[in-house]
């Protein structure tokens, strides 16, 4: 039961600080933290293959675009000139329901795929990529498996901004809400801001319960073990490079998982998330919250996040990660949370 | 019945020949030592027989199967663990998980059963843990559960690696140098561990570098120089073998 007891307060300081907004009536800032969340469900992921597997990828900005970015184009292609046609894919879907109709403002309708139909693709499509990259890829170690993953950021990146059905540099705008329930669905209409608010505290909750149990599980040993001696790993029988493989997929999902939820919030996606620098910000927060903690991962990622969609950190946004990860590499390379700033102080005081 | 059969086993590094077409077998519930000076390919041969570095030829036998070209986990679960010359615990970790680990094989939650904490995983999680407990216990060593194991006492760290090895419920241990770097007293007590784990049940191969150790405890000895098996034979035999005389002492005192 201990372990339930951090999650305990984090829903408790969540339910806090919404309730705080609503009495300053600074609802606004609901904006910003429901990103923040969705952001944050992506790092807490990267936590797990760089702190716990032993892994780095910066390429999973690519991965949280190829989610968002399915899920886009999937809810915002009209469908109805290939459903006239005849395409026995489409009337397939059609008839079971899996496409929606929406109307525009000529009064045209206009056929596009269910969200959740669109979701299920889009986590479907990350899981092959992230395997067909994840199996050459991870047989490289240190700097060799960074370049790799920045490899592939770049090409994700490129096909965003090239493709025509992806926007282009305009990216894809008019991405319909997700509705989840009757009456709670995912977009950024007014009216929704605090029941969103709790949409994408849900699944960063939901995320750090689940990586909770995993980290403390049999394969969450297995995981610290091959961080630790790899070779050692191997000879008590477990499949180092299997266990590396699913890491990698898994904290794909949840990259992708937080790009769909994101995309349909925003009601958009730009190649901007698909940048090498959001990758370069993720793995330097995971640095900052010290590499092996899902909890720092978790706080930092919030903090750090937030302040850059307040734009508390100007316009020199990304070369503060920049510096904030080079003075974390040389002062405190296991993370912030770990340089027991209380215990030096005590100590310098009781001198 | 011999329970591991190796058989014109190579390892070439370059132009080394490390391993040079070695033969023998390991009697099942026997300890079986392998010595010979620095450099005879003892170390070599161990990760051979592992899986931790491929072969240039031979085979290798386990219950009648063949394991050579294997990897080394899926070895391993076959029932052959190991223990490493300068010990590989796993950092950040207490000594209770680091023989934890060593129940892998033994155990099956996956990653879905991980993350949603299942009935069945969380019963397994208990079993893991008793076993682990069990063994620390075995090897006296219980109050250093949850001690970060890399910070202990080389002597204490060597006793956790056994129980690591140990916990996978293994038959046949690989023991490579287990008196590396211990004092003559850890020495004593390493040899008693070995006859206890034996006692089990458990066939027992190791590589050594210590006679007094490897002489008491062996019921078997292979004798390696320059990659090749120069002798095999009980140990009082050995002992008075001439060739491992002059390769131990040098041709002109022998």
């Amino acid at each position: 039961m201990k372990k339930y007891i951090s999650i305990i307060i984090l829903i408790l300081v969540l339910i806090g600080i919404q309730l705080v907004t609503q009495v300053t009536e600074t609802a606004f800032y609901l904006t910003q933290l429901t990103m923040t969340s969705y952001y944050s469900l992506l790092i807490i992921g990267l936590c797990l293959v760089m702190g716990y597997a032993g892994q780095i990828s910066l390429g999973h900005a690519g991965f949280f675009a190829i989610g968002g970015y399915t899920s886009a184009v999937l809810t915002t292609y009209n469908l109805r000139p290939l459903f006239e046609k005849g395409h026995g894919l489409i009337i397939f879907l059609a008839n079971r329901g899996l496409l929606v109709h929406a109307e525009n403002l000529y009064g045209e309708t206009l056929l596009y795929v269910n969200p959740w139909l669109a979701c299920i693709t889009a986590i479907t499509i990350t899981v092959i990529i992230s395997f067909l990259i994840g199996i050459p890829v991870l047989k490289l170690k240190g700097h060799y498996l960074a370049m790799a993953t920045l490899g592939f950021g770049i090409i994700i990146f490129r096909i965003v901004l090239a493709t025509e059905i992806f926007g282009e540099a305009d990216g894809i705008s008019d991405v319909p809400s997700f509705p989840l329930l009757p009456g709670v669905a995912v977009n950024g209409d007014f009216e929704n801001r605090i029941l969103n608010y709790y949409i994408a505290c849900g699944l960063l909750i939901l995320g750090i319960l689940v990586l909770q149990n995993l980290i403390n599980s049999r394969v969450g040993r297995a995981l610290r073990a091959i961080h630790g001696s790899e070779d050692a790993a191997n000879s008590m029988g477990i499949n180092t490079s299997r266990y590396k493989l699913y890491t990698f997929v898994l904290s794909a999902v949840f990259a992708a998982i937080a790009g769909i939820f994101l995309t349909h919030y925003n009601g958009g996606i730009g190649p901007s998330e698909a940048g090498v620098m959001k990758s370069v910000r993720y793995v330097a927060i995971v640095a900052i919250g010290g590499m092996a903690s899902l909890w720092g991962a978790l706080i930092m990622g919030v903090i750090l996040n937030f302040m850059s969609l307040r734009g508390l950190l100007g316009s020199y946004d990304d070369a503060i990660f920049g510096v904030i990860l080079i003075f974390i590499m040389l002062f405190a390379p296991e993370g912030l949370l770990r340089l027991h700033i209380w215990q030096k102080l005590k100590k310098m005081i009781t001198k | 019945m011999s329970l591991l059969e190796i058989k014109n086993i190579t390892k070439r590094f370059g132009g080394l020949q490390a391993v040079d077409n070695v033969s023998f077998s390991v009697t099942a519930k026997t300890i079986k030592a392998v010595i010979g000076p620095n450099g005879a390919g003892k170390t070599t041969l161990f990760n051979l027989i592992s899986g931790n570095i491929p072969t240039n030829g031979g085979e290798v036998y386990f219950n009648n199967q063949p394991i050579h070209g294997l990897r080394p986990h899926q070895i391993a679960q076959h029932g052959i663990s190991r223990t490493f010359q300068n010990i590989k615990l796993f950092p950040g970790m207490s000594a209770l998980e680091n023989v934890m680990v060593g129940c892998h094989p033994k155990s099956k939650a996956g990653f879905l059963a991980g993350m949603l904490r299942l009935p069945s995983t969380w019963k397994e999680e208990k079993k893991i843990r008793k076993r682990a407990l069990d063994l620390l216990d075995l090897l006296d060593i219980a109050e250093l559960a949850q001690k970060e194991a890399t910070s202990l006492a080389f002597g204490q760290q060597r006793a956790i690696e056994f129980a690591r090895a140990l916990a996978s419920e293994p038959s046949l241990l690989l023991l490579d140098e287990p008196a590396a770097g211990l004092n003559i007293y850890e020495t004593a007590e390493v040899a008693r561990l070995i006859t206890k784990i034996q006692q089990r049940g458990i066939t027992v191969l190791l590589v050594e570098h210590d006679m007094s150790l490897v002489m008491d405890i062996s019921d078997e000895i292979v004798v390696l120089s320059f990659g090749q098996k120069i002798a095999e034979d009980h140990p009082a035999a050995i002992q008075q073998n001439k060739e491992v005389i002059q390769i131990y002492l040098g041709e002109d005192d022998a």
